[in-house]
């Protein structure tokens, strides 16, 4: 099969995916048995892809034109083949995990959530995959939508506020300062293609260039910089499955993936001219901001949620610095936070399934009677922090080596700040669970089921595994700023 | 020998069907004849809009009598267009219309319906096709008439109401396009738009030229319901039976926009009558306030078919803002926007006609929980909703694009920010609709008698033209595609 086929296939597998799911509506073991095994193909078409872009070569396919001079594309580059892998090799066990927090949970319509969650990651593969804007911006808007019903699974009062405000705001983001973005970027530049190098340069003015800059940094409300971040806690009214793989990994990382594509292949790292100060202030503003809250909040998730919006700004703050050490780091920093991130989500999911508890509060010795769980959510905190030996140290070293390389000792200082603050707010959780005495009373409960607690023990073991092996993460990251 | 004919018979034919329906009465005999007409008709004009593509403009006179003396028949890039755009909408609402009529109209009128609908397409397929200012206004006089009656037809005795309010407005608007083109005879002494057109280049006499100007914008400002001339359609839309509105919102007021065009590039000349004028700045800007206030408005509506009416109204907004920034994306994606809107609105109009055939109420507190009783309906209505809202890979989306990127180029970054907030308020009032579909649980079990089941044409109407919406989304050829044709024969126009 030719690299071309490959690439039109992957996203294919995963809408084949949700039409099985709903087509396999009475015998829910068979649907999660074909939703697992799409997983397993896409992984597959991903994996086979690895060695010809690493080695160079840009698999592209184009569709007839949407718009005169505008096709839908897809080209396969080093970070969008990355955060596709991320997405895929977590959706394998995020769909063991769920299956054991939906049936434990009784939770209802499993079919229509394995259906929109086999399109989110047909959605995401596309905007990892896209070869020009307008196709980024499809596949981007495609996810907000097809992730609303995930979001307001639950359709009551809570879940239609929440669904409201992350309409709202991704649907506000991208119509308001995305579109007039990329429809301003086909003015100037006469094409909309991912260049390396970009295609603004020349063309614009530094003053244009700044403004379109933090159009397509506010546009993509995915990424969560403040003050469009109020989506991401809105979306923790979802179940948590959902919270974990899609506002952890998948349409998190689509956003600050997005942010990364298009400042390396829009604007070029020699930046078009923009002035790229105010990002920065805004990514270092988001990231201590965020951190500050989090440190604050007694809702286990919504905790997690600010924790992630501050782990973004650091993607955003690393690309933003344009060194090619930090924008390597920013690589990185994707898949480290992801697989980071969704341990901790799962583990807040297992205590609410095993224990029905949401509070950090609550937790008070519970790690005795869930030792794996937290076990997996002490590594992935040491890999959240960035703390040796988890991947989330090694790319934490890129971002410091790049605020070096940009001569930016406030950025420096920032990254240090918030380090400081994530241990602030995810330590904690760690001593209550192990080392505080439990409340008395309380109905007794061990660990959640055990598809779940699999799920989360392979991703913390993950974290571990990739700073040991990091070669294929460190060899995508690198090629992008490989000329 | 029929092929040279067949710009007479697109508009004879349905105008001769529809006296032959009255003697015969039969409801289903009179549907059959309405059927196969549409279906006709939208075959002719296909015909007729590749032979165009192919060979150029065709100018056909009628009873041989040539031009300037007789009418001619006139089908170029742009009426062709607008020929599609109308006969097929004919042909996709008439299956849908058995059912659907004979559960709204009283059933002693059905066959009526039949007849004033075939007049109603000739009437508007006439004022496409024509190529002289006079016969524009008898079939324009034709299908508002015809309108009238089918609005009237409206279970509801409010639909009296609005048919009357649309026909007060309706006069006044024919009268004062009448003066209009009155006073360019007086200048020109012809009627024939090609010849009017030359013949005004000659003109220094400015005055006379003015006052038709103005009288045919407002004339035609009634009819393609301009905010905020726009006081008639919101009632017209609500009260008439479904299957009218569904037609009316696709072609009646999509018609009257496209003479108007006519005239600003075709006959008075863009140089003349945008440029020179402060005509463009009210255009943009009385758009301007449509496609905000009247999204707004759409918002609080509690009716389902007033909401999609006040919607028109604000989409009828793009088209002519599109035509105020008079450059060449603006103009496609006013173009585009008449045929993604008409099939986007349509679909919409047709689900809204199949809740209300099911559920009998149109009430958006009613669809509570509707989901659950029609899962593909709800459906279609969030596709055809994201279309509305102008989603990339809808129809709606396409046309959006062309009018940003025509704001832009005209340097008018303002419209672009109207534009998008518009989009969001589409946003927030078709999912004020989803949400009540989907989340909220209805207050009572439904009424045991509320389950009448859709027939299949009705279904398979709909189906299409929800399809439709996400088919012009990615294939472009044929919106986007020949409204770029269009463009450049008007901007080459008259010069």
């Amino acid at each position: 099969m030719s690299a071309e086929t490959i690439v039109v296939l992957a996203p294919l597998v995963q809408v084949a995916a949700a039409v099985l799911a709903a087509l396999l509506h009475r015998w829910p073991n068979l649907r999660e048995a074909a939703s697992v095994a799409a997983a397993i193909v896409l992984i597959a078409c991903l994996v086979a892809l690895l060695p010809p872009v690493l080695a160079g070569a840009r698999p592209a396919v184009r569709f007839p034109e949407m718009l005169p001079g505008l096709a839908i594309a897809f080209e396969v580059e080093p970070l969008g083949l990355l955060f596709a892998l991320i997405a895929a090799t977590l959706w394998l066990p995020s769909i063991f995990y769920s299956l054991g927090y939906l049936r434990a949970n009784g939770e209802a319509h499993q079919s229509r959530f394995f259906a929109c969650f086999a399109l989110s990651i047909a959605s995401a593969v596309g905007i990892a995959f896209a070869g020009n804007l307008l196709t980024l911006f499809l596949f981007y808007e495609a996810l907000t939508l097809v992730t609303w019903p995930l979001v307001t699974h639950h359709g009551d009062e809570e879940a239609r506020r929440g669904g409201r405000t992350y309409l709202a705001l991704l649907l506000g983001t991208s119509t308001l300062f995305l579109l007039p973005a990329i429809v301003a970027t086909w003015v100037y530049a006469g094409t909309l293609d991912f260049v390396p190098g970009g295609i603004l340069r020349d063309r614009v003015s530094p003053g244009v260039a700044t403004l379109l800059l933090l159009l397509y940094a506010f546009g993509i409300g995915k990424a969560a910089l403040m003050p469009f971040h109020r989506w991401l806690p809105a979306a923790m009214v979802a179940p948590t499955p959902v919270s974990a793989l899609l506002h952890a990994v998948a349409v998190v990382k689509a956003g600050v993936f997005s942010v990364v594509k298009v400042v390396v292949y829009v604007f070029g790292l020699d930046a078009a001219g923009a002035d790229f100060t105010p990002l920065v202030t805004v990514a270092a503003f988001t990231l201590l901001a965020a951190s500050v809250v989090a440190l604050r909040a007694d809702n286990l998730k919504r905790r997690l949620a600010y924790s992630t919006v501050s782990q973004l700004a650091y993607v955003v703050l690393a690309v933003a610095l344009i060194a090619p050490l930090s924008v390597v780091g920013a690589a990185l920093h994707i898949a480290a936070h992801a697989v980071g991130k969704i341990t901790l989500f799962f583990a807040a999911g297992a205590v609410y399934t095993a224990a029905h508890k949401t509070r950090v509060s609550e937790l008070n010795g519970i790690g005795r009677r869930m030792p794996w769980t937290f076990a997996a959510f002490g590594v992935a905190s040491l890999s959240m922090i960035g703390l040796p030996p988890t991947v989330g140290a090694l790319s934490k070293w890129f971002i410091v080596g790049g605020a070096w390389q940009a001569d930016n000792v406030l950025a420096l200082a920032v990254v240090v700040l918030g380090t400081l603050l994530s241990a602030g707010y995810l330590l904690p959780i760690v001593h209550r669970a192990f080392l505080r005495p439990a409340a008395a009373g309380g109905a007794a409960h061990g660990e959640a089921p055990a598809t779940m607690v699999v799920a989360l023990v392979a991703t913390a073991a993950l974290t571990v595994t990739l700073v040991v092996f990091p070669d294929v993460p460190l060899a995508l990251a690198r090629g992008l700023v490989a000329r | 020998m029929i092929a040279e004919h067949l710009p007479a018979l697109q508009v004879v034919l349905p105008l001769v069907a529809a006296p032959l329906i009255v003697p015969l009465r039969r409801d289903t005999a009179a549907w059959l004849v309405a059927t196969l007409v549409s279906v006709a008709a939208f075959g002719i004009a296909v015909a007729l809009a590749i032979a165009v593509a192919d060979a150029g403009a065709i100018s056909y006179a009628l009873g041989s009598w040539p031009p300037p003396w007789g009418i001619e028949y006139r089908v170029d890039a742009l009426s062709a267009f607008m020929l599609v755009l109308v006969a097929g909408t004919g042909a996709l609402v008439m299956p849908y219309a058995r059912a659907s009529i004979a559960a709204e109209v009283s059933g002693h009128q059905v066959y009526l319906f039949y007849a004033m609908y075939c007049l109603c397409l000739a009437g508007l397929l006439g004022i496409v096709i024509t190529g002289d200012l006079f016969n524009i206004f008898v079939f324009m006089e034709i299908s508002s008439l015809s309108t009238y009656v089918l609005i009237a037809l409206g279970r509801q005795r409010r639909a009296l109401l609005a048919a009357f309010q649309y026909l007060i407005v309706g006069t006044i608007g024919a009268t004062f396009y009448v003066i209009g083109i009155g006073l360019l005879y007086l200048v020109t002494g012809s009627l024939n738009i090609v010849d009017v057109a030359t013949r005004l280049q000659d003109v220094t006499e400015v005055r006379p030229l003015l006052a038709a100007l103005a009288f045919i914008t407002v004339g035609l400002g009634l009819k393609l319901a301009l905010f905020p001339l726009h006081q008639w359609l919101p009632n017209a839309y609500a009260h008439a039976p479904s299957v009218v509105t569904t037609f009316l919102a696709a072609t009646a007021t999509k018609v009257s926009v496209y003479v108007l065009i006519r005239f600003y590039f075709l006959v008075f000349g863009h140089a003349f009558a945008l440029d020179g004028l402060p005509l463009r700045s009210l255009l943009v800007g009385l758009s301007a306030v449509a496609i905000v206030a009247m999204s707004l408005v759409a918002l609080f509506q509690p009716d389902l078919k007033r909401m999609l009416a006040y919607s028109s109204v604000a989409q009828i907004g793009y088209i002519t803002l599109g035509l105020g920034l008079a450059n060449a994306a603006g103009l496609t994606g006013s173009l585009a926007h008449l045929v993604n809107h008409g099939v986007t609105k349509g679909a919409l109009f047709l689900l809204a006609g199949g809740i209300a055939f099911c559920c009998g109420s149109t009430s958006i507190a009613d669809l509570r929980g509707l989901s659950r009783r029609m899962p593909w309906t709800a459906f279609a209505f969030v596709v055809a909703g994201l279309s509305l809202i102008g989603v990339p890979g809808t129809a709606g989306f396409t046309s959006k694009w062309f009018l940003v990127e025509g704001a832009l180029e005209n340097g008018q970054p303002w419209i672009v920010a109207l534009i998008v907030a518009s989009s969001l308020l589409a946003v927030a009032y078709v999912w004020r609709v989803v949400e009540a579909m989907y989340l909220a649980l209805p207050d009572a079990p439904a009424p045991a008698q509320a389950s009448t089941a859709a027939s299949m044409l009705m279904r398979a109407s709909t189906a299409v033209s929800v399809a439709l919406t996400v088919v012009l989304g990615f294939v472009t050829a044929y919106n986007v595609g020949y409204a770029r044709r269009a463009v450049a024969l008007l901007l080459e126009g008259i010069s």
